[in-house]
């Protein structure tokens, strides 16, 4: 039976590189990404599960890294905003997010477009219907969201994110 | 730093995890978090060892037995469920209700074992678990229990689970020849938290009907399935609901009568009665 432990040493693979790192068992993954990997396109925004500015994909899918400790992450493979622009070109999605002006003060649009991205890929040519439903769990409070589903739109028929 | 300092485990076999959970007497199942994380950061909850479920292999997965029971296992997730051909096979209802509960991530993470064990009464699957006759399954270090949803949830956040105990699996029935189901609900916005919701199943022109939001637990009342019986049955249940900003008690005494009606209507539609 494992003994239950108040820090252990964690092995994750985040945006293709590993971070081995002791961490508290109360420590959230979203602190852990932020603050130990100084990952900070992932951001801290309600804190309650609600808005999604958290958003990451961990074993391919969204998840809000508020609500899950980091080590439970022990093992698994995390990708970031900052895990899309692989050698710093942007993707199709991001370019149009800038093109059709989909983000204002751009809190939300790491999960924005990690939820968006995570969309595409479980279904590349997503009806305006749910396109909205599949960023249900990010909150925007600057666009109404009207650009952010012109741009997601826009890669779908364009093909590929 | 939010949380409370906790103690962690991760067991990897049901035994192991109730022995842990035997082991404390404040330790609690961390399952999909959706609810347990949030409510520790708050320290509503502060838990002294939390018992991650989360690598147990034998609390994963959607199997058939030999009757045609759907057996879930408590950490299938809600999308799981969504996608899963047994369940839009055997009992639909599960999968299409899934999908209104919150939103994509949460549906990533969130499991029936969650859901059922916190027993908010604003919670989707309870209702569900009354009208299709689900039973659940509970072990201790000693032993293994079979109850039904009359018997499994008690109170606000109260469940037949007591500490110690642990939520291994759920088994539904499979639809009858002739039964079907429906669901209807009022939400704080769409696929928001329930104002009323209500479960449905109709049998031989006869409802089942489990009502949410309004009780501690699911209001169970049975009926004729039309909508002048299915009305009255509602209001001869006497419900007491809660007032708050969202709605007047009174709003839902009258939201559990029509959204009964529209349930039961739904799962008329399907039986093509």
């Amino acid at each position: 039976m494992p003994e239950p432990v108040s820090e252990q040493t964690i092995s994750v693979e985040i945006n293709g590189e590993t971070y081995e790192q002791e961490v508290e068992a109360r420590k959230l993954l979203v602190h852990f990404i932020r603050d130990v990997v100084d990952l900070t396109g992932t951001h801290v925004g309600c804190d309650t599960g609600n808005c999604g500015a958290c958003t990451v994909l961990m074993d391919g899918k969204t998840i809000k890294s508020c609500m899950l400790l980091a080590i439970q992450a022990d093992g698994a493979t995390i990708t970031t905003v900052e895990g899309l622009a692989a050698g710093g070109e942007l993707t199709p999605l991001q370019r149009a997010f800038s093109a059709s002006h989909a983000l204002q003060c751009g809190y939300c649009t790491p999960g924005m477009l990690l939820s968006a991205a995570y969309l595409l890929e479980q279904n590349p040519h997503p009806s305006e219907e749910e396109i909205r439903r599949g960023i249900q769990g990010n909150i925007c409070r600057c666009t109404g969201y009207v650009n952010i589903v012109e741009a997601i739109k826009s890669v779908a028929e364009g093909g590929g994110a | 730093m939010l949380l409370r300092e906790v103690e962690y485990a991760r067991p990897e076999t049901i035994d192991e995890a109730v022995r842990l959970l035997s082991s404390r007497e404040d330790a609690r199942a961390l399952a999909g978090g959706q609810s347990l994380v949030n409510v520790m950061k708050i320290r509503v909850a502060a838990p002294e060892l939390v018992v991650d479920l989360n690598r147990i292999e034998e609390l994963r997965g959607i199997s058939a037995a030999a009757d045609g029971s759907l057996v879930l296992g408590a950490m299938v997730t809600y999308d799981e469920l969504i996608r899963s051909d047994a369940v839009r096979a055997a009992r639909p209802i599960l999968g299409e209700v899934a999908l209104t509960i919150a939103d994509v991530q949460v549906r990533n993470r969130g499991t029936v074992g969650g859901n059922l064990c916190v027993n908010d009464p604003t919670n989707h699957l309870p209702p569900l678990m009354a009208t299709t006759g689900a039973t659940m399954t509970i072990r201790s270090l000693e032993a293994e229990r079979t109850v039904s949803s009359d018997e499994f949830f008690l109170g606000v956040y109260l469940t037949a689970v007591t500490p110690g105990e642990m939520l291994t699996r759920v088994t539904v029935p499979a639809l009858a020849p002739g039964e079907s189901d429906g669901w209807a609900s009022v939400t704080l916005g769409k696929d928001g938290t329930g104002i009323v919701n209500v479960a449905a199943t109709v049998a031989a022109g006869q409802a089942r009907i489990a009502i949410g939001c309004v009780s501690a637990v699911p209001v169970v009342v049975e009926a004729e399935a039309d909508e002048v019986s299915v009305r009255k049955a509602v209001a001869d249940a006497d419900l007491d609901p809660p007032s708050d900003v969202h709605a007047s008690a009174d709003f839902r005494r009258h939201l559990a009568q029509v959204l009964a009606w529209r349930a039961v209507g739904q799962a008329l539609e399907r039986t093509g009665a």
